[in-house]
């Protein structure tokens, strides 16, 4: 792998600071400007029929009771509208030399519904709460086939299926391995298999989506909520047949992603159509209920592990079958997602020998795609878990199990048996930390004397490694896993010629705070104050083009690009100062916000003045300098970066009741050199947080027939600030060799990390009564019933779907499918 | 459709009259009446209390009020909490302590702390968590809020004495 020259971090600089935020003065005083706060005259409004039932045959629609309405303009069904479309919905992952199973995905549903909230029609009218009224007096018919909810029953024979013409429900089975498995398991001196159920969750940004579409002369701009504005461009321009060109596509404040924002849906291609259709802007503005049945979901994925191990504590290799639950459609990456934990599915573990099979499976359930981790939370969970659970079979201390798999600090780059280049790490180093941090000896003893007085508390681990930074293209092209885009990012840096700085991103935030973190980047390589620093982005009229934001990719390909192309506008003002004092290029340095000759620091001009002479020279520039002060950098990196770190969480669990209460919870995370720590900690926070409501309380449930059970925020229990702890968060830095800044991501390291460390520390307070299994949520009800499980004492009301091995149950059906509805929610 | 009714209502201090549809929601008379688009909506449960608002200095989720039945009433929005255009104490807190970063949840998050702060001015770290769990934010882990919360309580402690919000605490009705 090639490095990159590090260069010295400049200890004045901007670079490092935790510097308040450039985005917030106008978020707390109520100026922000998100979707819903734009309005433009002359809007219609739109609201859509959804379809109640999970699976059946649209046998008639009755608009006419709508259509009577003084209100409505028109409502529109998927004939109405097919002459409007170029192209289905993309699906945009082809694998080279692999089929996956693809049906067409029209943004209205024709013929047939396959999920319950599958759009049938599209009303349309001037008033806001009048279209909600109008699309309730929409009759839809349907006819009911049998819907199948879980993906194990789903790929039995003789199971109804989701779509007749493939014969089956499977969708694809994706696999790679490297080493000898056969052999390592042959040679295993012991085996630990486990079944593992990695349940559905949300997104659940506070803001909701919501577009508007603007049609002006040739033009549409749609203004919508999205972490994707250059690629939806491009997907819209696809299905409608409208030229890129005659599209522009504004994210403005977007109030939270975490990946439910990275698809370009069937609503925002609507807003177009019919906005260019019937002359005026078309809003819609997506209810909570809706957001919670017609954004993708995440996880829900059933793992089959095995791991092999030598009795001196060596992990030796392991094998994964993953059934994932896809739903009935796919969005842009529906099917590549469960698959995206496979680089880093050997963990911070030398382990040699690897086998993974990923299977696909519709169901008649929304499409699932990335949310927060995508893929990587599922395996770090079952990593971690079965780390633990080979050191219980051999009686090692986990830790110590763990420290004697690292990978050392001194053998990075590191080349797994996947052929995946870790990047850098010193996985030794986070785990010490973190145990200076917490004092485990202070707890066991601790521990002890509480369990003497029947409180039960427990410690867990996770020591992880993600991969993000997405990404090069070569390994995410069509030439690489085959998606049929790219990972490169683009930054263009204009000086004004009063000497402020614009920098304009491919990257489009959603609390980020990119404002910030590239204008501290630009400004020291510009001598300005980031004050003097204007970060724009999410908008395709503005800028080159760009990848936008998701997978961690911000900083390390998003912000070198900033740092690259300020950069070149840096050498170009060398070269201007040079000629201006009469200087050689390479004699002039930055110092102090100064551009001044080496060695005579009163020859010195400001960027300022540079940008006069750049835009309107006071004496002639030689021939061989362009006017302006303006560069472009396109990046594209040459590797993934692989941040990593040690959590731990300490819980207190009510053994009369099951409730889980979280006592501390730390971290030690390396992300390379810090940009904006303030940042970086409110990235671990959040990422935590997320972790810790899918660990403890958020689970999305369909019933049997298929109804989404947990449509809102009264039935889907994110965590309050009641629920979660303070974070003792802490960092060590070690650089990475991809890029000049030495960065990694950290959006997702939170949530990829702590799925594991709290679901284990749970397990370590109740290993006195027995509990050896617990799949997430750990609510109260699944709690308290593998206790009394584990206490044989009954089966509880209901019989709990804990702590069942991996032979008796392959092949067989259970697991992540419907559950009743008292689990999901929170104590 | 169903006849409107007039409301009469004092929004940051400025008092408006307007005819409203009686099943209009206080939130969208704020935000599409109004123009004070500072107050969000993020659920239809009344969960996420993103459309927090005072109403007779009392916090209150808006998405839960008819507009009819704020008549008569003094209300104040995030952008009328601070007086003279200068920043509340809450709003240097979550700016000093990062206490956002999509900054959605933020005003009604703002708008619910100021009541929990007006009610008990030196709270403890717990009392702020279960003060504020009617509010929900995705982005923070509530670390940083829960830190900003402690912080302008402390500085209120400290003499730098909060301004009044314009036009609300004179009729505190509980």
């Amino acid at each position: 792998m090639s490095t990159v020259e590090q260069p010295a971090t400049r200890g004045d600089g901007f670079v490092g600071r935790a510097m308040k935020r450039k985005e917030d003065p106008r978020m707390i005083t109520g100026r922000g400007n998100y979707i819903d706060d734009l309005a433009l005259p002359g809007t219609l409004w739109a609201a859509l029929v959804r379809s109640p039932e999970a699976h059946a045959k649209i046998v008639s629609i009755d608009k006419s009771a709508a259509e009577e309405r003084s209100d409505v303009v028109g409502v529109f069904t998927h004939e109405d509208l097919k002459g409007d479309f170029a192209a289905p919905m993309p699906m945009v992952w082809d694998p080279p030399g692999m089929e996956v199973n693809t049906p067409e995905h029209w943004p209205l549903a024709g013929g047939e519904v396959k999920h319950v909230g599958d759009p049938v029609a599209i009303v349309i009218g001037t008033d806001r709460y009048g279209v909600v009224d109008a699309a309730e007096g929409v009759i839809v018919e349907y006819e009911p086939l049998p819907a199948v909810v879980d993906p194990e029953a789903a790929l039995e024979d003789g199971s109804p299926l989701v779509w007749e013409q493939f014969g089956t429900n499977k969708t694809h089975e994706w696999s790679i391995a490297g080493g000898d498995v056969e052999a390592a398991f042959a040679d295993a001196d012991v085996v630990v298999k486990q079944r593992l159920v990695n349940h559905r969750t949300a997104g659940a940004p506070i803001e909701t989506r919501g577009c508007i579409a603007d049609p002006r002369g040739d033009r549409v701009t749609l203004y919508s909520a999205t972490q994707i504005p250059h690629i939806a461009r491009f997907v819209i321009s696809l299905v409608t047949g409208i030229p890129e060109d005659k599209l522009r596509v504004v994210a403005p404040d977007v109030g939270g992603a975490f990946g439910s924002k990275i698809n370009v849906f069937a609503e925002e291609v609507l807003a177009v159509v019919l906005a260019r259709r019937l002359g005026r802007p078309v809003k819609w503005i997506e209810s909570r209920s809706e957001n919670m049945a017609v954004v993708h979901h995440g996880r829900d994925q059933i793992d089959y592990v095995e791991f092999a191990a030598k009795r001196d504590g060596t992990v030796t290799g392991c094998r994964v079958r993953v059934v994932a639950d896809l739903g009935a459609y796919y969005l842009q990456l529906t099917p590549w997602i469960p698959q995206l934990g496979f680089p880093v599915a050997t963990g911070c573990y030398r382990m040699p020998n690897i086998d993974l099979k990923f299977e696909g499976v519709f169901t008649n359930k929304f499409p699932t795609d990335a949310i927060r981790g995508a893929g990587r939370p599922e395996a770090t969970h079952w990593i971690e878990l079965m780390i633990n659970k080979v050191a219980e079979e051999l009686g090692m201390d986990p830790l110590e199990l763990r420290r004697k798999n690292f990978i050392p600090k001194e053998e990075f780059p590191f080349t797994t048996p996947l052929e995946i280049t870790y990047d850098s790490g010193d996985y030794h180093g986070t785990l010490d930390k973190l145990l200076q941090n917490l004092d485990l000896d202070a707890f066991r003893r601790e521990q002890a004397e509480l369990r003497e007085r029947g409180v039960y508390r427990g410690v867990g681990f996770s020591t992880y490694v993600e991969v993000c930074g997405l990404a090069p293209s070569r390994a995410v092209g069509p030439q690489g896993v085959g998606i049929q885009g790219a990972g490169w990012e683009s930054a263009m840096v204009r000086v004004s010629p009063s000497g402020t700085a614009t920098v304009y991103t491919g990257t489009s935030p959603h609390g980020q705070g990119h404002d910030t973190g590239f204008a501290q980047i630009a400004a020291d390589r510009l001598g300005l104050d980031p004050e003097n620093v204007e970060v724009i982005h999410g908008d395709t009229d503005q800028g080159p083009w760009g990848w936008d934001t998701y997978g961690s990719r911000t900083l390390a390909v998003g912000g070198e690009a900033v740092a690259r192309a300020a950069q070149k506008v840096q050498a170009k003002a060398k070269r201007i100062c040079a000629a201006m004092l009469e200087a050689a290029p390479e004699d002039i340095e930055l110092v102090d916000n100064k551009f001044q000759v080496r060695g005579s620091p009163d020859k010195a001009w400001t960027m300022a003045e540079i940008a006069g002479a750049a835009h309107i020279p006071p004496q002639e520039l030689p021939a061989d300098i362009e006017p302006g002060l303006e560069e472009t950098s396109f990046y594209d990196p040459e590797n993934f970066v692989f941040p990593f770190g040690a959590h731990a969480c300490v819980v207190e669990v009510d053994a009369d009741t099951g409730k889980v209460d979280i006592v501390r919870y730390l971290s030690v995370d390396d992300c390379g050199p810090a940009i904006n720590p303030m940042l970086i900690d409110g990235q671990v926070h959040g990422g935590v947080a997320h972790a810790i409501g899918q660990a403890l309380y958020e689970q999305v449930i369909y019933d049997e027939s298929g109804q989404l059970v947990t449509g809102t925020f009264v039935d889907y229990a994110l965590p309050t600030a009641a629920e979660l702890p303070s974070f003792e968060t802490d960092r060590t830095e070690t650089p990475s060799p991809v890029n000049t800044l030495g960065v990694k991501g950290v959006g997702e390291a939170g949530t990829i990390a702590a799925s594991p460390a709290v679901t284990a520390a749970v397990m370590d307070a109740l290993k006195p009564l027995g509990v050896t299994w617990l799949d997430m949520p750990l609510t109260p009800m699944r709690v308290w019933q593998a206790i009394q499980e584990a206490q044989g004492g009954g089966d509880g009301p209901r019989r709990t779907e804990q702590a069942r091995d991996l032979d008796e149950h392959a092949g067989g059906s259970a697991g992540s499918g419907p559950t009743g509805p008292e689990e999901g929610g929170a104590s | 459709m169903s006849v409107n009714v007039r409301v009469q209502i004092a929004v940051n201090g400025v008092k408006q009259e307007l005819e409203v549809e009686p099943r209009l929601l206080l939130v969208h008379l704020l935000r599409d009446r109004l123009g004070l688009t500072g107050t969000h909506v993020g659920c239809d449960t009344t969960n996420c209390g993103a459309c927090t608002v005072h109403l007779n200095g009392e916090a209150v989720k808006s998405c839960t009020v008819l507009a009819a039945q704020a008549d008569g009433a003094q209300v104040t929005t995030i952008e009328g909490l601070a007086a003279d255009g200068g920043l509340h104490p809450l709003q240097e807190a979550f700016w000093e302590h990062h206490g956002l970063q999509c900054g959605y949840c933020t005003p009604g998050m703002i708008m619910a702390a100021a009541d929990l702060l007006e009610r008990n001015p030196n709270p403890s770290e717990q009392e702020v968590r279960h003060g504020l769990e009617g509010n929900l934010c995705r982005c923070t882990g509530y670390h940083n809020i829960v830190k900003a919360v402690m912080a302008a309580a402390g500085s209120a402690r400290a003499g730098a004495a909060a301004p009044a919000p314009a036009g609300a605490g004179e009729e505190v009705a509980r």
